[in-house]
């Protein structure tokens, strides 16, 4: 599904991520973990086209990402709190993304309705336009709208930081709901290592802008991870 | 305590970003500033010598103390919009070891040092300067700065205290309207019962006192009001207004633009600064009653042109400099979202048409001024639609500087760069240039179909032009995201 070859991002003589070959195949739960400045976000906006790569290139599908717009239609992306547009409500911007990602009213709704859980009442109908919105809730809300119209790519960047314990527990139940349907590829990136073993069956390590380790998840993947972060 | 204070505070003045901006903008800014400073003095020196030949029988002290109630209130007024308390850049301290009673202190003191305050002292001590020199007593004089000082730290504090709430301002605004008709029409004389009030602080220096102590009672207010709220949910806390949803099913016939239309009406009226654009543009309206009423511009056609293209295109020159940047704060999802890029452009475009035929609509009533204000009128807007809106579109793709939507338009230069001063060039300069030579050459009928013709064209070549600015959108999309996440200030 997303093939990455020979790519390298440079600001000037730093070479901030540098990944030779990377394949995630189409329906993979995929995580990214790594410390800070090592490359994840990077990765993310490369692969949305929002920087350009010094090098190389990302195909997505079949479409490389900074020659053809046409992996927008089937990819999504929450990657910050930039990604929400401040004075929508969080319905006219569910309803907004909806519309361009061809869903009608209805069709938002019934997507919403799924994650009523997941909202804990502080979402929908809540009078207050996004940016009054707590930075826990703006998260959600930005999740969320990442699963409208169907994607077959979404990506998540640190999706766990800034939510509360049980919204924590209840994403990570969402996520690995959509990584169980064969076709939705997910891309999440993340610095709690525990809660990106439970959701990935594949977790690339990043250090300084390199593939440090590539594993696909087992029992004894969490041990690993600490002993490589923790030596 | 206070030497800490006022470093962060000299810190936080040189290291902000608009201090580092471009050199033009900031030689502008100086210029400017000195323009207003040096206009000031010189009123002020000035002043005496208009006042002496306007009315030559009165004293000057006399005449000026007459207007001094509606100094105060008009200056209240104008506050009101231009100036708000400090509180927010205190968050840091709450949690160090200093006492509140510093910090409120702190933030009152650094208020008194405003610029607005320097205003009144750079218009007054010239003028009481003069008045020594014209041989008034000095200590009177002297003590009469003084009260004057006080005067304007009191409308300083009493502007923190009624800020909170608008209706304060209805009632200012009511009392300056209400007082001038009342004296206008020789119902109620108010300067007459003010003049001798505030001309006593003159004439008896002991007076000085009153304006002193008044200043300090009010500080006083406001300290303890300050004092017991500073806490992060109190007075800290900026307030989140209810939000109203509407879906605006009327866009829906405009077809695939209908979802950026709805966005950006939002974007227009949810916001403080782009709310504002839209009622100075409306303002600006009544810019032609300055001309048009003026015997010298009657004939000068070249003004006519300036008038229409302006008149029929603030509102796009004021929104559409800033395209994309109204979009800054989230660009980075438009970019990664299904959009297409055209659609989102042609939005814009459609909004700025609207703008321009309904800033034609009420310009129409200048026909008054005879039929070549109209015709003028017509032309300009004409050209505003079918040349000005891709050109300002193009340069759009230029911006790289971050605008935040939500903080007051008054003297608000974010997002400003080098580059909307040289789209005024071609999109103000150009059309007057072709009028102005249209008419010398033949006539201001020639002129005037030059420029419809000229917008005629432009829209039939409408689709070329999109075609092109989307592509230029796209060539500039890294430059323009990397440079809205800059945030400023």
């Amino acid at each position: 599904m997303i093939l990455s070859e020979n790519l390298t991002k440079k600001y000037g003589s730093q070479v901030v991520l540098n990944i030779e070959h990377l394949e995630i195949p189409k329906g993979q739960s995929f995580g990214l973990v790594g410390n800070n400045g090592a490359g994840k976000t990077t990765f993310f906006s490369l692969l949305l086209d929002l920087i350009q790569p010094s090098s190389g290139k990302i195909v997505n599908n079949g479409v490389q990402v900074n020659t053809s717009e046409a992996w927008k239609p089937f990819t999504s992306a929450f990657i910050d709190e930039t990604f929400l547009i401040g004075y929508l409500t969080p319905e006219e911007y569910f309803y907004f993304i909806g519309e361009l990602r061809g869903r009608n009213k209805a069709d938002v709704d019934a997507l919403l309705s799924q994650f009523e859980d997941f909202f804990h009442g502080e979402i929908l109908g809540q009078k207050k336009y996004l940016r009054d919105l707590s930075k826990g809730n703006q998260k959600k809300a930005g999740i969320v709208a990442s699963f409208i119209g169907n994607p077959e790519v979404v990506v998540l960047d640190e999706p766990f930081a800034n939510l509360d314990p049980t919204t924590q527990i209840r994403l990570k139940a969402i996520i690995k709901e959509l990584a169980a349907e064969q076709d939705i590829t997910v891309l999440v990136s993340s610095h709690d290592l525990s809660h990106v073993t439970e959701v990935c069956e594949r977790i690339v390590v990043l250090n300084k802008g390199e593939i440090v380790k590539d594993i696909q998840t087992s029992t004894e993947t969490l041990q690993e991870l600490e002993t490589f972060f923790g030596g | 305590m206070f030497k800490h204070f006022i470093r962060l505070q000299w810190k936080s003045f040189f290291r902000s970003s608009s201090f580092g901006k471009g050199i033009a903008l900031k030689i502008l800014m100086v210029f400017l500033g000195l323009y207003l400073l040096i206009s000031l003095v010189g009123a002020g020196v000035g002043m005496y010598f208009i006042l002496r030949k306007l009315v030559p029988d009165v004293s000057p002290m006399w005449l000026i103390s007459q207007y001094f109630v509606y100094w105060i209130l008009i200056e209240l007024f104008l506050r009101y919009f231009m100036q708000k308390l400090p509180v927010m850049d205190i968050k840091p301290f709450l949690s160090l070891p200093i006492k509140k009673s510093a910090i409120a202190h702190y933030i009152l003191g650094r208020s008194a040092v405003s610029v607005y305050n320097l205003l009144a002292i750079f218009f007054f001590v010239p003028f009481a300067i003069v008045l020594i020199f014209q041989g008034y007593p000095a200590l009177n004089v002297l003590l009469w700065v003084v009260s004057i000082g006080a005067i304007t730290l009191c409308i300083n504090y009493v502007n923190f205290i009624i800020n909170k709430s608008d209706k304060a301002l209805v009632i200012i605004g009511a009392i300056i309207v209400g007082l001038y008709a009342l004296d206008y029409f020789g119902l109620l004389p108010v300067k007459e019962f003010f003049g001798p009030i505030f001309h006593g602080l003159y004439a008896y220096p002991i007076a000085v006192f009153i304006p002193v102590a008044l200043a300090i009672l009010v500080y006083i207010i406001n300290f303890n009001y300050l004092k017991n709220r500073i806490f992060l949910d109190a007075s800290l806390k900026t307030k989140s207004q209810e939000a109203k949803t509407s879906d605006l099913a009327w866009t829906k016939r405009f077809g695939d633009i209908a979802p950026f239309l709805q966005l950006d009406l939002k974007l227009i009226w949810r916001n403080k600064r782009t709310k504002a654009q839209v009622f100075i543009s409306l303002l600006f309206v009544f810019y032609g009653l300055i001309f048009y009423t003026q015997e010298i511009y009657a004939n000068m056609m070249p003004m006519y042109a300036f008038l229409g293209i302006f008149m029929t295109g603030i509102f796009l020159a004021n929104f559409g400099q800033f395209i994309p940047a109204w979009d800054s704060a989230y660009y980075s999802m438009m970019m990664s979202q299904n959009i297409p890029l055209r659609k989102y452009l042609e939005s814009k475009a459609g909004l700025i048409a609207v703008s321009v035929v309904v800033m034609f609509l009420l310009t129409i009533p200048y026909v008054y001024f005879g039929w070549k204000a109209l015709a003028v009128n017509f032309g300009s807007a004409l050209y505003n639609l079918g040349v000005n809106i891709p050109v300002i579109l193009y340069f759009g793709s230029f911006n790289k500087k971050r605008i935040e939507l939500d903080q007051s338009p008054f003297g608000n230069m974010q997002g400003t760069s080098g580059t909307q001063f040289l789209i005024m060039l071609p999109v103000l300069g150009l059309p007057i240039l072709i009028f102005t030579i249209a008419y010398y050459l033949f006539s201001v009928e020639v002129a005037v179909i030059v420029l419809s013709v000229l917008g005629i064209v432009g829209f039939f070549f409408r689709n070329y032009f999109f075609d092109k600015i989307t592509e230029q959108y796209r060539r500039k999309k890294y430059g323009m995201i990397d440079g809205f996440k800059e945030k400023n200030s």
